[in-house]
């Protein structure tokens, strides 16, 4: 095809749509990773992983709406055929975040005796929302297949990314948290470690088996060749959070982070691995992302905006995780009234 | 059941719960500066203590409510996709840069810099404080005028051409500020304040009834009444162009509010009355001669549009009359209760407000006056809702307004998925909303409650500058 602005515009769309989606995945991930290991803490740890969290949960979220904003700006097609096709996974997911999202704040505010049933709410809505999203993965990834085996496909993914998540939410709370819960964290993390590997692992070995084209693209040469440095940079990553986990001192002398920013560098390259497989389409051997975009006029305008913008929200977003940098505290909104001293 | 009618109670379901928190969250924050303001011009004196108090309390409201906003917003924005997929296929050209261009310019804004609002303060300058705070009010204004004017076109389209049954932008100044946009902002924007303005005075009022009351809760009070009592006017006013504008572009929507079912010269207007659609007429109404001419038309004879007028493209008649009926009514009434409210501060407008800790007695308001207040609490909620059931079923039985038909662009699910999401959405929303209520009765009457035992601090952390959130 010629590169014509016409033709470039929906791939640069295309990739808005999966960077936002991937910065989704990581933000919001590490924030349902911490609800969903929040059962697993006692109640001043409860309120301190709530505390790691809070500043930066919407801000988060709203990643995906982004997401979901450039599929149905840029690809209206796709979106209604995307969306109705994952229906109900989509409403679980929505009820998920929904709970989620609410118990976060009535946890805090709600009278004393409440607080537990708005815990559970908390770690439940997060759990549901990770759940529901593997099966959203599932489903994409077997073009919307009803056969057994596609089932099996997503209801092995559903089962695992929250394993993924999880390993994020300890990694965070490992550089957030310090003492009894940062140890806390580091046995979280050895616990979903290994399964969100042998998950991914799976996923990635079952995904060309799934479509021949994908195991086309990727196991012929020279292609196998030039990808290699993917599942390779890949081990390297897991090895070194496998590493730090497995030894406190290193955690202790402050290179606690490195669990983090190589679940991170996982979840990188995974997407990467992912773009490629599904690359050129948006729908897998449906609908690539030509035939899927929108008025080349509506893209223009909607490219100028985010030119502008995107690059303002990333500057006030790295502002505002340099605000809250460091250890978690017990949140506040202010000086207190007079009346609680 | 019929999916199509499902998938239009799950939306309107899903919009009736959403549109209540951003309804009081656009005019809240604008509070929340005012309150900063007063407290930092009053910084020194006993009044900056109550000035933060009402900023303490009503950023936690503002917070819930923001939360709340934001969850069921994120749900919006994906049954677009899965309800209405034939929507975005024929319009998404329109629909989809408007929606785009709020994420982008507002809700990112908004959601960031809430962390910073929220919990900032001991972490960033009182100055940077208030810009994040600033942003966080533009970010929401701005947010309602991207959907409203998304909302305003799917009324009264323009700037648009078809090319193969897809619509297309021609003309973007024109579909961002199509007809109905201006009259629909100003109208939401001036609903938001009233229902902030008698959230706050009937929750404070509450407070005093209740002997919770502290310094915070006599400013937000006066605030408040003040506010509503001149916002109320405007709202009575912006409304009526509103429906000046309407009769213009969406004759079958005022001819279903007036209950007008042959076109007729001097036109009576029908206060009350049960609209009987089988039979075309309104049964048991209660009319006066000649003013609903007057009124749309200031004109005593003008003819005005029935709805024979409209075969198959008018609305269903008694939802839409009844919940006029219902906004209006409640407007009339907050125009008593903050004008009776305001005179009562005009007259007693000598006697200080108490600085610390003061008892309900020192309240001007009687007590009557107080519990009147405090019926009105949710009064904001009532009138929006009836007012957008107006504007919105008003504009069926199409989704764009003379252009697609709702029906056409309803996602053919099997009706029994449909309604099993549907009853575990109004399941959740019942909960959150008797939730919400419930925790904001809470708060008010433990208005600087510590609602977390204290937490162990990081030894490298700053300490908190306050209580808990």
């Amino acid at each position: 095809m010629e590169p014509t602005w016409n033709s470039i515009l929906p791939l640069i769309f295309m990739a808005v749509m999966g960077l936002s989606l991937l910065a989704y995945v990581i933000l919001d991930g590490y924030d349902l990773g911490v609800g969903i290991l929040l059962p697993f803490a006692d109640d001043a740890e409860k309120d301190i992983m709530v505390s790691s969290i809070g500043p930066f949960w919407d801000a988060n979220e709203t990643w995906l709406v982004l997401g979901i904003g450039v599929l149905l700006v840029a690809f209206p097609m796709a979106h209604g055929l995307v969306l109705s096709a994952l229906y109900l996974p989509v409403a679980l997911m929505l009820l998920g975040l929904i709970l989620r999202g609410v118990s976060f704040d009535f946890r805090v505010k709600a009278r004393a005796s409440h607080k537990a049933i708005w815990n559970t709410l908390f770690a439940a809505g997060s759990l549901l929302s990770a759940m529901a999203q593997g099966w959203m993965l599932g489903s994409y990834l077997t073009g919307f297949d009803t056969g057994l085996w596609a089932l099996l496909f997503a209801a092995g993914i559903a089962l695992t990314l929250p394993t993924a998540y999880a390993m994020l939410g300890a990694g965070w709370l490992i550089m957030k948290t310090w003492d009894g819960l940062q140890l806390k964290a580091v046995r979280w993390a050895r616990a979903v470690l290994w399964p969100m590997g042998v998950a991914l692992l799976g996923i990635s070995l079952a995904t060309p088996l799934v479509s021949p084209q994908v195991f086309d693209k990727w196991f012929s040469m020279p292609q196998f060749l030039g990808l290699l440095p993917i599942p390779v940079a890949c081990a390297a990553a897991f090895f070194a959070a496998f590493h730090v986990i497995n030894r406190p001192k290193v955690v202790a002398a402050g290179y606690g982070w490195v669990v983090f920013a190589s679940t991170v560098l996982i979840f990188m390259l995974a997407f990467l691995g992912l773009a490629y497989s599904i690359y050129p389409y948006i729908v897998i051997d449906r609908m690539t992302v030509w035939q899927a975009a929108s008025a080349h006029e509506s893209l223009v305008v909607i490219f100028i905006g985010v030119a502008i913008t995107l690059p303002v929200i990333i500057v006030y977003t790295i502002f505002m995780y340099r605000v809250f940098w460091g250890r978690a505290v017990a949140l506040s909104y202010g000086a207190p009234p007079a009346a609680d001293t | 059941m019929d999916p199509l009618l499902l998938s239009r109670i799950q939306f309107a379901a899903n919009i009736s719960f959403h549109i209540l928190f951003p309804s009081i969250n656009i005019a809240l924050c604008w509070f929340l500066v005012y309150f900063r303001l007063r407290h930092t011009a009053a910084r020194g004196t006993p009044q900056a203590q109550g000035w933060e108090e009402a900023y303490y309390l009503w950023t936690k409201i503002f917070a819930l409510s923001f939360a709340l906003g934001v969850v069921s917003g994120i749900t919006m924005s994906f049954q677009f996709g899965t309800n209405w997929p034939g929507y975005m296929e024929k319009a998404g050209n329109i629909a989809g840069p408007l929606l785009g261009y709020e994420v982008l310019t507002a809700f990112f804004l908004e959601a960031t810099f809430l962390g910073v609002m929220l919990f900032g303060r001991g972490r960033v300058s009182e100055r940077m404080h208030l810009v994040a705070t600033l942003m966080v009010a533009g970010g929401t204004t701005l947010s309602a005028f991207w959907i409203l004017s998304l909302n305003s076109w799917m009324q009264t389209p323009a700037g648009y051409t078809i090319l193969d049954g897809r619509m297309h932008a021609a003309n973007w100044l024109e579909i961002v500020f199509n007809p109905s946009f201006p009259y629909r902002l100003a109208h939401k924007l001036l609903a938001s304040t009233l229902t902030a303005s008698f959230l706050i005075a009937g929750l404070s009022a509450w407070q005093l009834l209740k002997n919770t009351a502290n310094a915070g809760t006599h400013r937000a009070l006066r605030t408040a009444v003040i506010a509503a009592a001149i916002a109320i006017p405007i709202q009575i006013i912006a409304g009526d162009a509103h429906g000046l504008n309407t009769l213009e572009h969406q004759p079958a929507k005022i001819a279903a509010i007036e209950g007008i079912w042959h076109t007729e010269k001097s036109a009576p207007l029908t206060l009350f009355g049960w609209p009987n659609e089988k039979e075309g007429r309104t049964d048991y109404a209660v009319q006066v001669p000649k003013l609903a001419s007057l009124i749309l038309a200031h004109d005593l004879d003008a003819e005005l549009k029935g709805l024979d007028e409209f075969p198959g493209t008018h609305p269903p008649v008694a939802p839409v009359f009844w919940s006029f009926r219902v906004m209006v009514g409640v407007g009339m009434l907050m125009l008593a209760v903050a004008w009776w409210s305001a005179w009562t501060l005009w007259r007693r407008r000598g006697r200080a407000v108490p600085d610390l800790a003061p008892a309900a007695e020192s309240t001007p308001f009687s007590r009557w006056q107080l519990r009147v207040l405090a019926a009105m609490t949710f009064s904001g909620w009532l009138a929006t809702l009836a007012g957008w059931y107006v504007t919105e079923i008003g504009r069926q039985p199409f989704l764009v307004y003379g252009l697609l038909r709702t029906a056409d662009l309803v996602a053919a699910h099997p009706p029994a998925m449909v309604l099993s999401t549907l009853i575990a959405y109004l399941a959740v929303y019942a909960f959150l909303l008797v939730s919400y209520v419930g925790v904001l009765m809470y708060m008010a009457q433990h208005p600087a409650q510590q609602t977390l035992p204290a937490s162990p601090q990081s030894p490298r952390a700053a300490m908190p500058v306050g209580g808990p959130a």
